[in-house]
């Protein structure tokens, strides 16, 4: 009964979405008010009945009712009760599901906090939401149902993916979600601007916000992946340009450009076009991963049930949605024109050239993704893409961002003077000097010092700015702290994602030039070195568990002589998957993270053992990780908050509010 | 109203974007084909499965069309296929050879022991030399050798009744009737 | 200005151009040594085709397996990198090549990059050279006009959410 209501709601969400999506349109270029207020209610409801049906199938799961096709697939009794939860997305169908939630909640939260905005402008932005609800339900209705019957009903469930019980993977999709289904709100607000030919000051003002939500959510998401497959899958590698990574990467790279241009648009009232390209391309990137993740058209590491029909949906959604909003923009573009009212050297010619980095490494990555498939497409002919070549595009783009990244917040708006660059730049240049050079002393030269010293210059660049704003040296100390404390958060958002990046940088650097790894074969007592680290297996005992087997292998780690730590890994055989995973040992520090890995083999010539050392690692995420709270740091900027005229609200609160 | 042409071009260029991921979802990323076609037969040198101390080369191949099967006792897919293999082995339709493929030599023989043997000759490959060289990714996988040792054809996957009506005994015949 | 940016860049290259120097100096490795490292770099290139998406070096299916060996037995019997990646390339074709060879084929993927870069920042040279206009302002439309009156003509609070 459960999974019919389950269904009933959804198909219910799907009418009042359609509902949505035409009623508050029409209102708004009618004016007629009661319309426009429809779709606040709308928006509510929608929301009430996915997370219903939503809940449903999540008390499907919790009760393993294996009379539900995808319960009976995805879990299984034995399963953990967190697990038997976050088996609920760790499916196509199920994952679905959380993403029109997500739709749902977001257009739920538009009426809202969108109390100031103009009512025409946060209609059609309902409407537009709506809309995607409409295209994403007849999706899941037709083509990825949840709630689909299995007859006769299996006593058990096929047990989840042994990769998918695991904390770190369990909440990375919703993070991710949040990200993706966070930039429909860009989306939607930018189209509906476009329809209402005006895309202002206030308009980005009320729109930041949201973007920096999805986007802070988004790099947590991919924060979690990247530490979910290091880990999990035993070599340390934290990414891999796998076609997946990159199609989760592309919305970040819009997003950030994004970010970046709405701050300029709600300050100075330019900028609009890239603005509102880039709000539409978040978006559609993120529907472009969506499409590559399910319909199968790119080899990955990161198999869903893929299946090409689901993909045609996607892709048939996809052109509407995206297509809709540039034929839109094509035919809105003239309105949002305005002559350069910034000299090349400004702050806004930096953020300019920050969009045009950030869109060329967007491009690098996507054309990079995409080649393989258009090569087949059009000639047949089989290629393959990996790390090389990233590293040979991507990182030199990267790198250049980077040096401007440096000295762009010191320069003034509208019109810098490159003067007041040159103290800074020297120290700069003096600084980076230095790191070369030690890197000489210690005997890495070479690309690894100029990762170094661009990490560094970074860091010194943000604190320079940041000093700026205390006016630093300027005014007595005291002073400098009180403007500390008066600063809005959004500057201390800029400082902590700049030196976050600065972080990423360096840790990225130490393991390119520093990260060292060793595979033999060992018998049992043999030992292998790597980095000064002494890895020696000390046993290896097979077993079984619940549902695998599997071979473990203790290692000890010695350094000099002194004991530093076991590691325990396992190779384990899933028999009814018949998939092999490898449970690698490690022990993740400040400064060095440890790995080890026992593969094939036997007790004659020994077993595979793979040892790495890994220094700095966990600094990469923690870079990330600091970007993102830097986002949500930024969210609490009161300046972000629109004024909403005292007098509209006492005249038409019987009308507005009706 | 006035249009742009600069406010078109995002529109042209994601169409024309959206039309190649709209082909792509017509390829296979998993297919590849085989870079073998036209060469000849790789050189090798490796046991007979049967016969640790005897040597197998190209010389032992008989000049007639052979079909080579990569198999291993590993390999579940191969069960479904070998029933297969000895009925064509039986019917005398073609020479089979086999290439016992990353196995152990006891395993090979106890599986075919337990199944029936529709190989004139086993290659016992279990570094993949001789498996590398051919290009080969998965097991099960069938060449299609022609009288002068050249590979003209590989098929990846379980050889089934429409495969081999449709698709190999066709080529097979093809070869016999030019040799 | 622009003199004194062009003495730093130039101070910069002579600090690397000396700097690697002297790391080159300190290489003298052993051939064991070196044989593990060329096959790593090798096997870092090469795609494992049973795999979805890892090097040989990180995959741990066994066709990798026996294609590293492959890899080591070659290096070790005189062939150059360049010679084993051709062989693997031979058997296996383009796809088992991680960074894709520059060939017609490829030329689009290899050069867009860069040409997007550079016609990117030439845009940004050349059109935003102009001096900085004052900003185009259009005429309030009646609508607008009596927003904005009825904005001034009483006190508005700028009150948060």
């Amino acid at each position: 009964m459960i999974a019919e209501f389950g269904q009933i709601c959804l198909i219910l969400a799907l009418l009042i979405a359609i509902a949505q999506s035409v009623l508050p349109m029409i209102g708004a270029s009618q004016r007629d008010v009661r319309l426009m207020a429809f779709g606040d209610r709308a928006a509510y409801v929608q929301f009430a009945l996915i997370a219903t049906s939503f809940i449903a199938l999540t008390a499907i799961f919790i009760a393993s009712d294996f009379s539900v096709k995808l319960a009976a697939i995805n879990s299984h009794t034995d399963k953990p009760l967190m697990y038997k939860i976050t088996g609920v997305w760790g499916n196509h169908e199920g994952s679905m599901l959380l993403w029109v939630l997500m739709l749902s909640l977001f257009g739920g939260l538009v009426p809202i906090f969108g109390k100031s905005l103009p009512l025409t402008l946060k209609s059609r932005a309902i409407a537009v939401q709506g809309m995607l609800g409409v295209g994403f339900l007849l999706f899941i209705l037709f083509t990825s149902n949840p709630f689909l019957r299995l007859n006769p009903v299996p006593i058990n469930g096929q047990g989840l993916n042994p990769l998918l019980q695991d904390p770190g993977l369990a909440f990375h999709p919703p993070f991710l979600y949040l990200g993706y289904v966070g930039f429909s709100m860009s989306f939607s607000f930018a189209v509906a601007a476009l329809i209402e030919g005006r895309v202002d000051a206030v308009w980005a003002r009320w729109l930041r916000p949201w973007v920096l939500l999805a986007w802070s959510f988004l790099t947590i998401g991919i924060t979690l992946g990247s530490f979910w497959a290091y880990y999990e899958l035993g070599w340390g590698g934290w990414w891999m340009w796998d076609p997946v990574e990159n199609v989760s990467f592309l919305p970040w790279l819009a997003g950030t450009a994004l970010l970046h241009s709405i701050l300029v648009l709600g300050k100075r009232h330019i900028m609009a076009s890239w603005t509102v390209l880039l709000a539409i391309s978040a978006f559609s990137l993120s529907l472009v991963g969506t499409f590559v993740v399910r319909s199968g058209v790119l080899v990955s590491v990161h198999s869903f049930a893929v299946d090409p029909e689901r993909g045609v949906f996607i892709l048939i959604l996809l052109v509407i949605a995206t297509g809709g909003a540039l034929g839109l923009y094509a035919l809105r573009a003239h309105k949002l024109r305005g002559g350069p009212t910034f000299s090349a050297v400004s702050k806004e010619g930096g953020l300019v050239l920050n969009n045009l980095l950030l869109v060329a490494a967007t491009a690098t990555v996507f054309l990079g993704t995409f080649y393989p498939l258009f090569i087949d497409a059009m000639s047949g002919d089989k290629i393959s893409v990996g790390a090389p070549y990233f590293n040979l595009t991507f990182a030199p783009i990267m790198l250049v961002l980077i040096g401007f990244m440096g000295v762009a917040p010191l320069i003034e708006w509208r019109s810098g003077k490159l003067a007041s660059l040159k103290r800074p730049l020297t120290i700069s240049a003096l600084i980076m000097a230095i790191v070369i050079l030690l890197g000489v002393i210690f005997g890495k030269a070479g690309l690894g010092s100029i990762g170094f010293a661009l990490a560094a210059y970074l860091a010194y660049g943000t604190l320079v700015a940041f000093g700026r704003k205390l006016k630093l040296g300027q005014v007595s100390f005291g002073d400098s702290l009180t403007l500390l404390r008066a600063q809005p958060s959004a500057v201390y958002g800029f400082l902590l994602a700049h030196l976050g990046i600065a972080v990423f940088t360096a840790a990225v650097t130490a393991m390119t030039v520093w990260a060292q790894e060793d595979q033999q074969a060992l018998r049992v007592g043999e030992s292998l070195e790597v980095a000064g680290y002494e890895f020696t297996l000390r046993s290896i005992a097979p077993g079984q568990r619940e549902n695998y087997e599997f071979f473990g292998g203790d290692i000890d780690v010695t350094k000099n002589g002194r004991e530093i730590v076991t590691l325990q890994t396992e190779q384990r055989f899933y028999p009814t998957r018949e998939m092999v995973t490898t449970e690698a040992g490690f022990r993740m520090g400040p400064v060095v993270t440890l790995l080890a890995s026992v593969g094939e083999g036997d007790a004659e010539r020994g077993y595979a053992v793979r040892a790495v050392s890994h220094p700095f690692v966990i600094w990469i995420w923690i870079g990330a990780l600091m970007m993102a709270l830097a986002g949500f740091i930024s969210l609490l900027d009161s300046r972000l908050r629109v004024a909403r005229p005292k007098q509209a609200a006492a005249k038409a609160p019987s009308q507005a509010e009706a | 109203m006035k249009f742009t042409l600069k406010g078109f071009l995002p529109l042209i260029i994601f169409l024309a974007l959206g039309a190649a991921l709209a082909l792509g979802l017509t390829k296979d990323p998993r297919l590849m084909p085989s870079q073998m076609i036209d060469k000849p037969f790789p050189e090798f040198a490796l046991t007979d499965l049967y016969e640790p101390d005897s040597i197998l080369t190209n010389a032992d191949m008989t000049g007639q069309v052979t079909l080579v099967n990569v198999f291993g006792s590993w390999c579940v897919s191969c069960n479904v296929e070998h029933p297969k293999l000895m009925q064509l082995a039986r019917s005398g339709s073609v020479d089979i050879w086999g290439i016992d493929w990353r196995d152990e030599r006891e395993k090979g023989k106890n599986w075919l022991a337990a199944r029936g043997n529709p190989y004139t000759r086993i290659i016992f490959d279990p570094d993949s030399v001789l498996s590398i060289d051919l290009g080969v990714t998965g097991a099960p996988e069938s060449f299609i050798i022609d009288q002068q040792g050249q590979i003209r054809y590989k098929h990846v996957g379980i050889i089934t009744d429409d495969i081999w009506d449709d698709i190999l005994w066709p080529v097979i015949a093809t070869l016999e009737a030019e040799g | 200005m622009k003199r004194f940016v062009l003495h730093v860049l130039f101070g910069f290259g002579l600090l690397l151009q000396f700097s690697t120097a002297y790391a080159q100096s300190q290489n003298r490795s052993l051939s064991e040594q070196e044989i593990e490292t060329r096959a790593r770099d090798v096997g870092r290139s090469l795609r494992c085709v049973v795999c979805q998406n890892q090097s040989i070096d990180e995959s741990d299916a066994p066709l990798a397996g026996d294609m590293r060996q492959i890899v080591r037995t070659q290096i070790r019997a005189g062939k150059s990198n360049e010679d084993v990646l051709d062989f693997m390339q031979n058997r296996y074709g383009d796809y088992v090549l991680l960074k894709p060879p520059v060939q017609r084929n490829t030329y689009v993927l290899w050069f867009a990059p860069f040409v997007i870069l550079f016609v990117f920042v030439m845009w940004y040279a050349l059109v935003l050279r102009r001096k900085p206009q004052a900003p185009v302002v259009e005429p309030l439309s009646n609508d607008e006009r009596e927003h904005f009156n009825n904005l001034t003509s009483e006190t508005s609070t700028d009150k948060a959410l």
